[in-house]
């Protein structure tokens, strides 16, 4: 209350949400749009559990976010007092830091520390802990203009030795393979990555953090690896001899089973979390370093190692099995297939276009049929894999980027998780685009229950409800079904063009698999699809 | 076939942050053996000694994630061969019976331990040492009247002016 009482007089931008899931899934969704932090706030208790949820989520993408919370007075906490939780104990585990000052002294220099962490090095998530009685204290502070944390590393500049090492691998590499995580987005350094990628011309995949890495449109660009990975990236990591892996952490999704993850290739990582390097894959050279400072400085040796271009072969392998590829996805005769909806989105928005997705089969047709051409544009739960982040992530983009188009791929399961941000996207006037491919069924449980489970559907099936247009126009947003890609596409154009947000329900065939998949725990050479 | 390392870390002596490093030890999955905790070189500073059954990667992604910690300010492995590494013990032992008191008085010897109270029925046992040498203590009065046992965990500097330190 005094904190909100004060924000009337401030001209920072408060936004109500009608659940606090969705405020840390906006303020993530804000922060991945525009590098800037973005804040949520809680109250003290249920509010703040409540934000845990997309806190985790930015904590297992390194979102840069800063949580505030209200916490009971100093003289009550471990009473089990109104309200009360221990949020420290709750959120440690799922952020970066966590602060509770116990002095209204201490608060200036808290809310610089909490951005400076949040928003440096590996970024993530901070929760800032305020008790009652710290709030309504009121002393003569000073505002630092510079903190320091000792104990944080804030030196990214990679070693030159290793860096020498690393463009000496890839020079005699004849098959060099690049692997881009979000790091590579995080850092800005997509221009770094592909002028490292043009050099020894190795083709480039990415983790689903790092879609948007390179532009998807690029002769190098292989697309997403992994379990739901294109057939291209799936095969060729198999067959490079050298993977140069950037800022990202080899996900269990990324690398199916990790034993059998390019078992022959020699492996460099350049990651700016020292914790990353071994965790899960030993690899051959490690790199400590912010991913553009590194990818910088190994241009910059590679320019002086090699003396002629390189690959040529190995190029124009991609090239023919990315052809190959092309021709064979085209072969559907139905209209309203979740890849030819997604081909038709990209036609239609312009390149700088947000995409934000559901969690699911919508996410993964996303990932695999949209083609994101700028980083930061494609924004997705990918570690956490919270269904709900979408809308509301949608919604902070568009905050942040209020001139641009923002769309929702969602599936019906996961928007109605957080469709309630509908009032607060209408009533704050932040419109946006959802488009919910709607199989009425949670559909990739439902997927693998087909696949692995004999068909035996357990708890899936969400049945006609609710009418979606009818719901969107409920809140007061737009509303609109569509049975053909042309309605489809005119529907998508026109809520370009609308004021107010826009629900568009597409009707699609509840078994429609999301393929190529590689099952749980498998090689991505047992590709199936 | 797992190895037993030993961790200095220097952290900030300041509420919760044992709570943060436990945490990330189960979070993580690491199979700690025991931790010694108290004020360090500075009163703001606090000496944490881990070790730690595993693999020599256990070992270094221990460094990397306690590391990683912000109230972390450093953390290093320590090479066994080159630190001198202690534990206290302190053994309440059953002394009623006089034949018993004798021999718990000659094992004492032995181990070069002390004893450090002594009532009509009872007696306590300190032991400095190697872990190795506690456990066999232990081991050896297991059948005649052991009672209470409090080990401090395994506490450790390295020998020679190199340290696990921050410069102020």
């Amino acid at each position: 209350m005094p904190v909100y009482d004060i924000l009337l007089d401030s001209k920072i931008r408060h936004i109500l949400v009608r659940h606090e899931q969705s405020a840390a899934h906006m303020a993530d969704g804000y922060a991945r749009a525009s590098r800037k932090t973005g804040v949520c706030m809680a109250t003290s208790g249920p509010g703040a559990t409540n934000l845990i949820t997309g806190i985790a989520t930015a904590h297992l993408d390194s979102s840069p976010i800063v949580a505030i919370t209200g916490q009971v007075s100093t003289s009550q906490i471990g009473l089990d007092a109104f309200q009360e939780a221990d949020m420290i104990g709750i959120a440690s585990p799922v952020t970066k830091y966590s602060f509770q000052p116990r002095r209204v002294e201490d608060i200036p220099v808290t809310v610089k520390k909490a951005f400076h962490i949040a928003s440096t090095g590996r970024p993530g998530p901070v929760l800032i802990d305020l008790p009652k009685d710290v709030q309504m204290d009121s002393a003569e502070v000073e505002f630092p203009v510079k903190v320091t944390v000792r104990g944080y590393r804030t030196d990214y500049k990679p070693d030159p030795e290793k860096i020498g090492l690393a463009a000496e691998i890839l020079a005699n590499s004849k098959r060099p393979l690049i692997l881009a995580g979000g790091g590579v987005i995080l850092s800005n350094a997509s221009e770094e990555l592909q002028r490292v990628a043009e050099t020894i011309l190795a083709p480039v995949a990415t983790s689903l953090m790092g879609k948007g890495s390179i532009s998807e449109d690029h002769p190098l660009s292989i697309g997403i690896i992994g379990m739901h990975g294109s057939k291209e990236a799936n095969r060729l990591i198999y067959e490079a001899d050298t993977l140069l892996a950037v800022g990202c952490r080899f996900s269990d999704r990324t690398t199916g089973k990790l034993d059998e993850f390019c078992p022959t290739s020699k492996v460099i990582h350049i990651d700016i979390d020292a914790a990353e390097i071994g965790k899960n894959k030993c690899v051959d050279l490690a790199i400590i370093s912010d991913a553009k400072m590194a990818l910088e400085a190994l241009y910059g040796a590679l320019m002086k190692t090699l003396t002629e271009k390189k690959n040529t072969e190995w190029s124009r392998k991609i090239k023919e099995i990315k052809e190959a590829n092309n021709v064979k996805a085209e072969d559907s005769s139905r209209d309203l297939t979740p890849p030819k909806i997604l081909k038709e989105l990209r036609r239609i928005l312009p390149p700088e276009a947000i995409v934000t997705t559901e969690v699911g089969q919508n996410q993964m047709w996303a990932s695999l049929y949209f083609k994101v051409l700028k980083p930061r544009t494609f924004i997705t739960s990918g570690g956490f894999g919270c269904m709900g982040y979408g809308f509301p992530a949608s919604i902070g983009a568009k905050t942040a980027m209020p001139n641009v188009p923002v769309v929702d791929i969602a599936g019906d399961g996961s928007f109605m998780m957080t469709e309630n941000s509908l009032a607060t996207s209408v009533t704050e006037n932040i419109p946006v685009t959802v488009i919910i491919l709607n199989n009425r069924m949670l559909g990739m449980v439902a997927q693998w229950q087909r696949l692995f489970y004999n068909r035996r559907y357990s708890a899936v099936s969400l049945g006609d409800v609710p009418d979606f247009p009818k719901l969107a126009e409920a809140y007061g947003a737009e509303g609109l079904r569509v049975g053909s890609l042309e309605e489809f596409s005119k529907a998508v154009k026109e809520s370009l063009e609308g004021e107010v947000t826009t629900v568009i329900d597409v009707p699609i065939d509840p078994e429609e698999n999301v393929l190529p998949m590689v099952p749980a725990g498998y090689s991505l050479k047992d590709v199936i699809g | 076939m797992p190895k037993t390392f030993i961790i200095s870390a220097l952290v900030e002596h300041k509420p919760g942050v044992l709570y943060k490093v436990s945490n990330m030890f189960w979070r993580r999955g690491f199979n700690i053996e025991s931790v010694a905790i108290g004020t360090a070189e500075q009163e703001d500073l606090a000496r944490m000694t881990i070790t730690i059954k595993g693999e020599e990667r256990d070992a270094e992604q221990l460094v990397s994630q306690l590391e990683k910690l912000i109230d972390v300010l450093k953390a290093a492995r320590l090479d066994p061969q080159k630190a001198v590494i202690r534990e206290l013990a302190l053994i309440k032992l059953n002394a009623a019976d006089p034949k018993i008191r004798s021999d718990i008085f000659h094992y004492v010897e032995v181990f070069r331990g002390r004893i450090v109270d002594v009532s009509p029925t009872s007696a306590i046992v300190e032991i400095v040492g190697s872990k190795d040498k506690i456990d066999a203590f232990i081991n050896l009065t297991r059948d005649f009247g052991l009672m209470e046992v409090a080990r401090t965990g395994e506490t450790a500097l390295i020998r020679g002016p190199e340290s696990v330190r921050i410069d102020v």
